[in-house]
Formats: C-alpha cells, sequence, structure tokens
C-alpha cells in the first residue's frame, strides 16, 4: 500500500511540475494527471493543493464541477451516447436501453471484463447527424441499432 | 430591550471619491461610484429582494432575485452586480420583475422542506423572508420530484440527500435547507480567508462542501463563524440556536480573549445567551470573528466556576466557604496584621489584563492609596512590558501607532515573533485579505508559522532566526537600509533628531552588523536577509506587527527599539499603512498598562517620582503617595522567598502557570501568610492561596477594555453575576473594609476619575463611547474623538530617538548538556493557561500541547509522533508527546503552554529583559529524550492541586 501510495505521489508532482507555472494550471494539471493514470487519484488533490497554495477544498470543486473527471479508472473503452433533445428526438431513448441492455451495465458502469464504460453526454453538436455517440474521442454520426452492436462486439474483443 | 437591528446592504461599500447620482423608484440617491444599484437602493431605504448578497462580501449575481428594470436598458440586469451610474431611473418593483421573483422562489421551495414551525431559522430565515416579500403563495412544481430534502422517496433511497454534518461541536451544517447560494463559501474565502469551502458538483447537483467532501471537523475549517453569519436558511446554524431558541434582545459588547478587541452582540433569551454575533460596525473586527469569541463562551456558566468566596487558614487544609462580609473582613484584617507586623511594604497587588480598566484602575488604586505603598504590577510584565518601555524611549508613548485599519493601506508587511494566524486570528483575516490584494509579506520567526505559507498567500521572504538573536537580526536589516541607502533622509530631517541618526547610522554600518557577519550566529542567510530589507525599504507603505516573540526575550526591550529605528530609518510612520503594531496578547493588557498598573507608573504611564503627577492622585484621593517604584512581580516573589513580603491580592491571573520558573513561584507564594486570589476558577494560584474571592465572566459586568489599537471598547452587562458582584464591587468592598471611602455605584463613575486624572484620557466618558461606538486614545481637547494614528506630524516626545542597539547574546545557551532551544507559542482554539477555552468545546482541537520537533532531532533521540519525552532545562524537567515536524529548524523544539499538566514553565529560566524583567519564554536550552511519562514534579504537583482544591462542605465525607 505504502509503496503504491509513494509512486502516485512521485507520478503526479512530475505532472505538477510540468504544469505549474502556466496561468490558471489547475485544469491542465487535472488533465495531466487523467491522461497519466487514467483518471485522477484521489490521493493526489490534496499534493496538487499543496503545490499551487490553494485549499484541498477548491481543487475538490474544480474536480467536480467537470463530469469528464474520474475519481476511478474507466473501462479500456470509453462509449457517450448523446442524450440531449435532438438525439433523444431522434430515437436517442431507444438506442441508450438497447446499449444498456446489450452491456448488461447502466450509465456510468463499466461491464465486468473491463471493456468499456458507458457514459451520457449532453450534446455533441451533432445534432444534424442524430443521434450521436463518441467513442473513444472519436464522434459518430447516425446511430442506428446495427451501428451500435458493431460497436459493442467491437469494443468487447 | 430589543434586537440590535445591523442593515444589509448587500454589497461592500465602495471607497471611491467620486459622487454619482441616479433615481431609484422615484426617489434621487447620490453614492460614490462603484456602488451596486442594490446598495444605492438600500441606501434610500429602498430594500430590493436578494439571497445570495451580502454586505460581507464581494456581489455573486446568482440567487436571480434581486433583478431590476433600468429605463433605456433590455432585460432585467441583477442589482448586485450593476454599479450605480449617473442619470439611471432604476425600477425595483414592476409586474415583470414581480412575475420573475415569484417564478424563482418558486423553484427554490420546491426544493426545500417545508417544517418552518420547526426549524431552528424560524424567525431569522432570509428564504422565508423573501418568500414572504415576493408574495409566494403556490409551489407548481409539488415535491414529489428530484430533490435534495427526503432521505427516502417511497421506501427508496435518495442519492441526493446528504445526512446533517454535526461534527463541529458548535454549529451544524444541514445539506438539505442548502439553496446553494454561495454565501458561506465567498466569506470562508474574503472574509476569514481559508478557503475551506466549496460547492462541489455542478448544476442540480450543486453541494455545499467542506475540504474534499469531508466532514466539517476534518476539513480545513478553523471554525471561526463567517459562514454561519453568512447563511440565509438554516442550513448553518449555531447548535446553541437549535438547542435554546431564537434571541429576543442583544447588546454590543467586547470580546474578553486576545488583543484584537472584537465588537459582539451578545444575544439574548432572557439571562441565557444564545449566541455571540460579531458586529460589523466594531471597528477593530469590522463584523468578522474567531473561534474564540465567537463560540467559546461556555466557560462562563461552567461547573468549575466557583460562585461563593472561600477562607481556609492553611495552603494543605481544605478551603471553606463564608459569606462574602466575612472574606471581606478576613483579607482586611490579615491585610493590616501582616502591614503592622513586617511593615507597610509587605503586601502587594497584581492587576489583571483580562479584567476592565475601571477594575484595573482600583486595583491599583487600592494598593496605592490603601496599602499606601507601590507594590502593584500586571500579567503586562511576563508579555509586552518591553514594547512599553522601548516605545516611550523612541516615540514617547507607549503603544502602537496605527489602528487595524491600517493594515488594508500597507504594501509591505513585516511580521516579528507573531503568529497572527493563531493569536490573532481576526487581525491575521484582515492581513491575509490586505495579502492577497498583493501586499508583500516578510515572517521572521523561528518557525515556519501558517502565514509563511497558507492558500493564496506566500512570505516573500522567511528569516527563520535562530531563537534569541532578533537584536542581530533586526540591526542588520538596518545595516542595510543605511548602507545601501535605502533611508528616508527628508523624513529623519523633519522628525527626527539628526545627531542621533548619524550615530545610529554609523553604529549599525560598521562591518560587524552586516548580515553575513550575523548570518553565523542567526542562521539566516545573509543574501535572503538583504532582499528582506530593501523590499521593506523601497516597498512602499511598510508596517510591522509584532508579537511576544519580540519581547519575551532578555533582549526584548532593544528588539522593541530596534523595530522603530528600522520604521524611522525607512519613514513608515505617522499615516495609513505603515508603523509599529504589538500584537497584544490579552484583552486588555493595553488597558491595564494605562490604568497605571506598573509599580513606577501612574495611570497615564507617567513616573511614580513626578510630584505633580502624584499630587493630582494625592489631592483626589486624600492621600501622600509614595515616591519611590514598589515591586514587580519577580522581586515581590523573591522578597516573599526572603521574607519580607507577606500578602497579595491577585485579580485574574494566574502567575504559577504563566510566570516563569514555576518552582520560584511556587515557593515565594508558599512563603507568604495571606494569599488572596479573585477569579473565576480554582486556577494554579489558588493551590496556594487562602482566600478565594470569585471572579465574575465580560457577560456579567459593565466597563471598557482597550485592545491593541488602543480602542477603547465598552463591555456591557447581559447578565446578573453569578458569584454575585461583579469585579469591580468586590475590590470596592475590599477597599471599605480596609477603611477606604469609596463609593462608585457605576464603572461610568470609576471612568470618570480615569479621565478627570489622566490627559490621555481626558476626553473618554461612556456617553462618548455609546456615541462612537469607541475611541483610541489620546482622547482629549486635541483629539476629541481620539486618534486613530499616532505621530502624524511629529512624535509625541518631540523628535524620534534612534537608539543603539547592541546584540547581547543570551546567558540562556545551548551546550553539550542542552543543545536545543525551546520556544513557545499559541494555537488557535486556546488561549493562555486555558483557563477559559479547556473549559469549552474547544478542547476537540488541542486536548493536549506537544512538543514540536524537527525529524532530524527527533530521529537523533529515537523519538516518534505521539511518544512521551521528557524535556529538561537548567530550572527543570517535564514530560509531554511529541510532534514531528519540520515547521521548527533543527536545533529548535516549541510547545504550547495551554495546559497545566504540561507545566511549560517549569523548565522556562529566570532570565529576563535587562529593562522590565519580562521573562525570557521564548528561548530555554534544553535537552529532549524518550520518557515513560509525567515527571516527579508533575506527579507531586497533580496530587498537590488536588488537596489543595478540596472544598470542605462538598468533601466532608472524605
Amino acid at each position: 500500500m505504502q509503496s503504491a501510495g509513494t509512486e502516485i505521489a512521485a507520478r503526479a508532482i512530475g505532472i505538477i511540475d510540468q504544469f505549474k507555472n502556466l496561468e490558471g494550471p489547475l485544469l491542465p494539471i487535472l488533465h495531466g494527471l487523467q491522461e497519466e493514470f487514467g483518471y485522477v487519484p484521489p490521493e493526489s488533490l490534496p499534493i496538487v493543493a499543496q503545490a499551487l497554495n490553494i485549499s484541498r477544498a477548491e481543487v475538490h470543486g474544480v474536480f467536480t464541477f467537470y463530469h469528464d473527471y474520474r475519481d476511478h479508472p474507466a473501462g479500456r473503452h470509453v462509449l457517450k451516447l448523446c442524450r440531449a433533445e435532438a438525439c433523444q428526438s431522434m430515437g436517442g431513448d431507444a438506442l441508450a436501453a438497447l446499449a444498456k441492455q446489450q452491456l448488461g451495465i447502466d450509465w456510468h458502469q463499466t461491464t465486468s471484463d473491463e471493456a468499456v464504460t458507458l457514459e451520457p453526454i449532453y450534446c455533441l453538436g451533432l445534432c444534424a447527424c442524430a443521434p450521436a455517440a463518441m467513442l473513444d474521442g472519436e464522434v459518430i454520426g447516425r446511430l442506428d441499432a446495427e451501428k451500435l452492436e458493431e460497436i459493442v462486439a467491437e469494443v468487447r474483443l | 430591550m430589543s434586537l440590535v437591528h445591523e442593515v444589509d446592504y448587500g454589497t461592500p461599500a465602495s471607497r471611491s471619491e467620486k459622487m454619482v447620482s441616479l433615481t431609484i423608484d422615484g426617489v434621487e440617491v447620490t453614492v460614490p461610484e462603484g456602488t451596486s444599484i442594490m446598495r444605492a437602493s438600500m441606501e434610500a431605504g429602498i430594500s430590493v429582494p436578494k439571497l445570495c448578497a451580502t454586505d460581507m462580501v464581494d456581489a455573486f449575481g446568482s440567487c436571480r432575485l434581486c433583478l431590476v428594470e433600468i429605463e433605456g436598458r433590455n432585460g432585467t440586469p441583477a442589482s448586485c452586480t450593476t454599479p450605480a451610474m449617473d442619470g439611471l431611473v432604476v425600477h425595483t418593483q414592476t409586474s415583470r420583475l414581480k412575475d420573475i421573483r415569484k417564478g424563482v422562489m418558486e423553484l427554490y421551495i420546491s426544493d426545500h422542506p417545508l417544517d418552518c414551525l420547526t426549524c431552528a431559522a424560524n424567525g431569522d430565515c432570509e428564504l422565508q423572508d423573501m418568500a414572504g416579500a415576493v408574495g409566494l403563495r403556490d409551489v407548481r412544481y409539488g415535491y414529489e420530484g428530484d430533490n435534495h430534502v427526503f432521505a427516502k422517496a417511497d421506501g427508496v433511497a435518495n442519492d441526493r440527500w446528504l445526512p446533517k454534518d454535526e461534527s463541529n461541536p458548535y454549529f451544524t451544517y444541514d445539506p438539505a435547507k442548502c439553496i446553494v447560494c454561495s454565501r458561506c463559501v465567498r466569506a470562508c474565502e474574503e472574509v476569514q480567508g481559508t478557503f475551506a469551502l466549496t460547492i462541489e458538483g455542478r448544476g442540480f447537483g450543486s453541494r455545499v462542501a467542506s475540504g474534499a467532501h469531508e466532514s466539517f471537523i476534518e476539513s480545513e475549517c478553523v471554525s471561526c463563524g463567517a459562514c454561519v453569519q453568512a447563511c440565509p436558511t438554516a442550513t448553518l446554524t449555531e447548535k446553541s440556536v437549535i438547542a435554546i431558541g431564537q434571541p429576543e434582545h442583544s447588546k454590543v459588547t467586547t470580546c474578553a480573549y486576545c488583543g484584537v478587541g472584537c465588537s459582539f452582540k451578545a444575544e439574548m433569551r432572557g439571562e441565557e445567551l444564545v449566541r455571540m454575533v460579531p458586529y460589523k460596525d466594531g471597528k477593530a473586527n469590522r463584523g468578522h470573528s474567531c473561534v474564540k469569541g465567537r463560540f467559546a463562551y461556555g466557560y462562563s456558566t461552567h461547573k468549575d466556576r466557583i460562585l461563593n468566596p472561600m477562607i481556609r487558614e492553611k495552603v494543605t487544609d481544605p478551603w471553606r466557604e463564608v459569606t462574602w462580609d466575612e472574606a471581606y473582613k478576613h483579607v482586611a484584617s490579615e491585610f493590616r496584621r501582616l502591614q503592622y507586623q513586617y511593615g507597610r511594604n509587605s503586601v502587594g497587588g497584581i492587576t489583571s489584563s483580562r479584567c476592565t480598566n475601571e477594575e484595573t484602575f482600583l486595583v491599583q488604586k487600592l494598593v496605592r492609596a490603601g496599602f499606601g505603598n507601590n507594590n502593584v504590577d500586571t500579567c503586562a510584565r511576563v508579555c509586552h512590558s518591553p514594547t512599553g518601555y522601548g516605545l516611550k524611549q523612541t516615540f514617547g508613548t507607549s503603544a502602537g501607532t496605527q489602528d487595524f485599519d491600517s493594515v488594508e493601506h500597507t504594501d509591505v508587511v513585516v511580521v516579528i515573533g507573531a503568529n497572527p494566524t493563531d493569536g490573532h486570528p481576526v487581525f491575521a483575516s484582515r492581513l491575509k485579505k490586505r495579502l492577497r490584494k498583493g501586499a508583500k509579506l516578510i515572517v521572521i520567526d523561528p518557525r515556519r508559522i501558517d502565514l509563511v505559507r497558507t492558500p493564496h498567500v506566500q512570505a516573500s521572504h522567511h528569516l527563520a532566526l535562530r531563537p534569541g538573536t532578533n537584536v542581530a537580526v533586526l540591526t542588520s536589516l538596518a545595516h542595510v537600509v543605511v548602507t545601501e541607502g535605502l533611508f528616508d533622509e527628508a523624513f529623519i530631517r523633519e522628525r527626527c533628531d539628526w545627531d542621533e541618526f548619524q550615530d545610529w547610522a554609523s553604529f549599525v554600518s560598521s562591518p560587524e552588523h552586516s548580515p553575513e557577519a550575523t548570518e553565523e550566529l542567526s542562521g539566516v542567510p545573509a543574501e535572503e536577509l538583504r532582499k528582506a530589507a530593501r523590499l521593506f525599504a523601497t516597498g512602499g507603505n511598510g508596517a510591522i506587527y509584532y508579537g511576544l516573540g519580540v519581547t519575551e526575550h532578555s533582549q526584548g526591550s532593544t528588539t522593541v527599539m530596534a523595530i522603530a529605528n528600522l520604521a524611522m530609518a525607512t519613514g513608515n510612520i505617522g499615516r495609513k499603512g505603515v508603523g509599529v503594531n504589538p500584537l497584544r496578547g490579552q484583552n486588555n493588557v493595553q488597558g491595564s498598562c494605562d490604568m497605571g498598573s506598573f509599580p513606577h507608573e501612574l495611570p497615564g504611564y507617567r513616573h511614580i517620582a513626578d510630584d505633580s503627577t502624584r499630587e493630582i492622585f494625592d489631592r483626589l484621593w486624600g492621600v501622600k503617595l509614595q515616591d519611590e517604584p514598589g515591586l514587580r512581580i519577580p522581586n515581590m516573589l523573591d522578597a516573599a522567598v526572603d521574607g519580607t513580603f507577606k500578602g497579595i491580592y491577585i485579580q485574574g491571573e494566574d502567575i504559577l502557570q504563566s510566570d516563569p520558573d514555576t518552582r520560584h513561584v511556587a515557593a515565594g507564594l508558599a512563603a507568604m501568610e495571606c494569599v488572596v486570589v479573585h477569579d473565576l476558577f480554582l486556577n494554579e494560584t489558588a493551590n496556594y492561596a487562602h482566600v478565594f474571592l470569585p471572579g465574575s465572566t465580560f457577560l456579567e459586568k459593565d466597563g471598557t477594555f482597550t485592545n491593541a489599537e488602543r480602542r477603547i471598547n465598552r463591555v456591557r452587562k447581559v447578565m446578573s453575576p453569578l458569584n454575585g458582584a461583579a469585579d469591580w464591587e468586590v475590590t470596592q468592598n475590599l477597599a471599605k473594609a480596609m477603611g477606604l471611602n469609596w463609593n462608585y455605584t457605576h464603572p461610568s463613575e470609576i471612568m470618570a476619575e480615569i479621565a478627570l486624572t489622566t490627559p490621555s484620557f481626558a476626553g473618554v466618558t461612556y456617553d462618548l463611547l455609546d456615541k462612537e461606538g469607541s475611541v483610541q486614545w489620546p482622547c482629549n481637547e486635541k483629539a476629541p474623538l481620539g486618534t486613530p494614528i499616532m505621530h502624524i506630524d511629529g512624535f509625541a516626545r518631540g523628535k524620534g530617538k534612534f537608539i543603539r542597539t547592541e546584540y547581547v547574546a543570551t546567558d540562556e545557551r545551548t551546550g553539550p548538556r542542552f543543545p536545543l532551544l525551546l520556544t513557545t507559542g499559541r494555537i488557535l482554539s486556546q488561549y493562555n493557561v486555558g483557563a477559559q477555552t479547556r473549559r469549552t468545546d474547544n478542547v476537540v482541537w488541542h486536548e493536549e500541547d506537544r512538543l514540536e520537533i524537527h525529524p532530524h532531532d527527533a530521529e537523533n533521540r529515537g523519538i516518534k509522533t505521539g511518544d512521551w519525552v521528557r524535556v529538561t532545562s537548567r530550572a527543570g524537567e517535564t514530560t509531554l508527546r511529541a510532534l514531528i515536524t519540520d515547521r521548527v529548524s533543527p536545533g529548535v523544539v516549541y510547545t504550547t503552554f495551554h495546559h497545566p499538566s504540561t507545566q511549560a514553565n517549569v523548565i522556562t529560566t529566570d532570565f529576563s529583559d535587562w529593562a522590565t524583567n519580562c521573562p525570557e519564554y521564548k528561548v530555554t536550552a534544553v535537552q529532549v529524550g524518550a520518557s515513560n511519562g509525567p515527571s516527579d514534579w508533575q506527579v507531586q504537583y497533580d496530587e498537590q492541586a488536588r488537596l489543595s482544591r478540596r472544598i470542605a462542605v462538598l468533601d466532608a465525607a472524605e
């Protein structure tokens, strides 16, 4: 336990040092940590606060404001389905239900094989191609049941 | 009687001198530029509905209730964030606005419990008031939807609901009642400067969180109460209000803890204190408070308080309760007997820095006029006596030069030997606010105090000097200022004696005072010291704040003079934002000094040898005062051991715990025949007392306290004394029993006598204090409303005096037997010897004193955090538990002295300041080693204390 904690701390300090001289360094540091660890380890937040000479509460407030920062690791893939108005009106609800059923998980959950995490998102700016989704950062337009099943099969590989 | 009402203007006042005029609801209003429309409206008596705005914090614009319409502008801007401008025509009540507000309120209330009748804030709830103001009659959305209010919905747990946090001993946080207005978060950031609160999440999921979603007690929260004060609902509520209910009347009074002297409203229900609320018009605290003043008043009704006078023949006897009359007669006859038997000078008295000016004045009057000698001293002897001496010598007045508001105009702050965030928290908050706005900070302290680095504040320089080398470091700073030509020649030529300056300049310029030369003994890197000196001399308005880390040294007075020299040399005296500011430890330590508590000084710092001054008192009191100074506290104890000093009246001071070299104090007290202790509790000194007179708290009497900025603040009685008499009445009755014809019926009459006899108080009356709130002395014909800043056009003594400050190492040196230096200090939640705060829930933050030791020194000795360690000095030894930290440098150890069982003063030595005898608490050479538990002395002491506290009526069966 001790060594794991120390290792995270050491890596976190490395990330913090890279960004701390930027103007407004907190978001770049949180991004950096998420990139390094796949999530932002909670034990790294006090280290960030200490390094930037701000309070733990302030770091916590910023960290929890952004849904994209994770406090635990995600699956190997992250599938986001748009839940905003345009996509809902184009059958997004049914696709969401299908995705949940096919993966056997609910929103924010990860499949037991750690393959994929399912997340809602509110507007990808692809309303013209609704319903829309995003897989590992790549946007997908005109999603339908067939495409969704392909995606599910692909991420399960 | 009713509650003291304070107007909430919604946003802070603007400092602009340019005025603008606008029309609000048909009323023409003129306000300083930068004032919000909300505040301008309130100035005209028009109150715009609001929830997220309060005038202690900046406008935020989130609640959307304070919207207004402005002719010629689109939309409905928020009045809190829209500045008033010339010619605007504003409407605060239109049908459009009414609809919007009602709609907004409906949304708020749809996620808020409807338990108003059983809610602790009932009668003091802004949400309730606003619902009334906007005419809310219905909530169309119902309560079944998503909410934060109910723990369960249809038998299923509600994820959004959070339980009440009751971890803080003084207030609760109930998230179900929160409207997320952010007032608490902003108060914690802007007013207190701790940044312990935040809003976590976003949108409907937003919650107030302490720390990183911790309980309040585990978070960074320092329990100052600013958030509770700011909360418009019952989300953050004092536990006392929950227990008792809303107060029905209040009076403005002054806190009895530290020397900041915060003004509070004591909010009462009958004679029961419901809560203490910081008063916005209080000129020292401007509406802010700390955990002690705000919450730690429980000692006033603690079961340990002694309420009946007690007597005993020998200190080994149990106490016997007696009537007041019997007690007065006993003391009077004992003191007369002692004086008959051992001479007039065989008795004396000690005044208290905790009591009022009026009470202190009476005790010294009793000693001088009643006992007929000058054997009177006060606890300032052991804290700020060097301040009095040093500033009198250099400037001509024994007091700080500024008011606390001055810090808002400071550009460079030097903090020396003080720990404001713990010792003077409300001042620290005001200082941090200024530092966040860009002022620079230099800390000179052996320990890395919080101010060196705390969220959003970082000292430019921390000179971590070795304890005992203050004079060397300050003289080196002066060396840099003089040799690099950074001094303010125009100021010095105009205000100071130029010849004396030149003499001093040549002294400090000599190479042995250069930072490079002093580095070896002080441990402060020369380059860092040079940079600090340059910053102070050239950074704009420079102000020096200092505490007991300056005075409690063998060269305490010299250090004070060195500080004064530095301020004069850089021209930092006589205007806003500069000055020399002693941070006084106790509520009335300034006042007790002002009131003639020292053996050599009559009220107003006039020497006892001065015939004309003595004559004033001789004539008024009908006596012939002795013209020789009397005994100081250490001299009294020495004389007691020698057998020539036999009786003492001690009002509100625990010399056994607070004075150095406990064994010597104990021996002195044990050698006396009549020790009279007048206190709230059976304190440590009372273990050696023959008579105990119960004291009254600050809530139980009228009077005045004088704070560190010379501000005379009123103390107002809000409840009857539980012990039956205020302290001034007890002293008066004692005087009467000794045959003195005293007939004061109210403390205002005592103040009248003070004003009559003391030029710097000549204009002070209770009427003036009621009218002005407070005044800073000198208050007389020349300054009828007091003097916020001193020495404006010239020094009180005429020309400012530069004095050579030769560094002389203390005799208390480290060596092979005692290789470490012990220094002492305070912690936020506890106060002084802890007699009060230990009897409150503040103990949850600090249940024992710990020895801070550097990891390096600890490792050498095989000590871990939490281990019992033995601390040994030349004077004695004690044991306590260790805390390993790099806040202290290698070679330095540190402890607090709040708990009597620690007996930190068993190890402090009897070395003291050369000029004033102020003890050298801050430097003791010690050795630290592992230990199994309490020392023999601690065991013996505890046993003796236990025996001596027996009270016969209660212990008869034993």
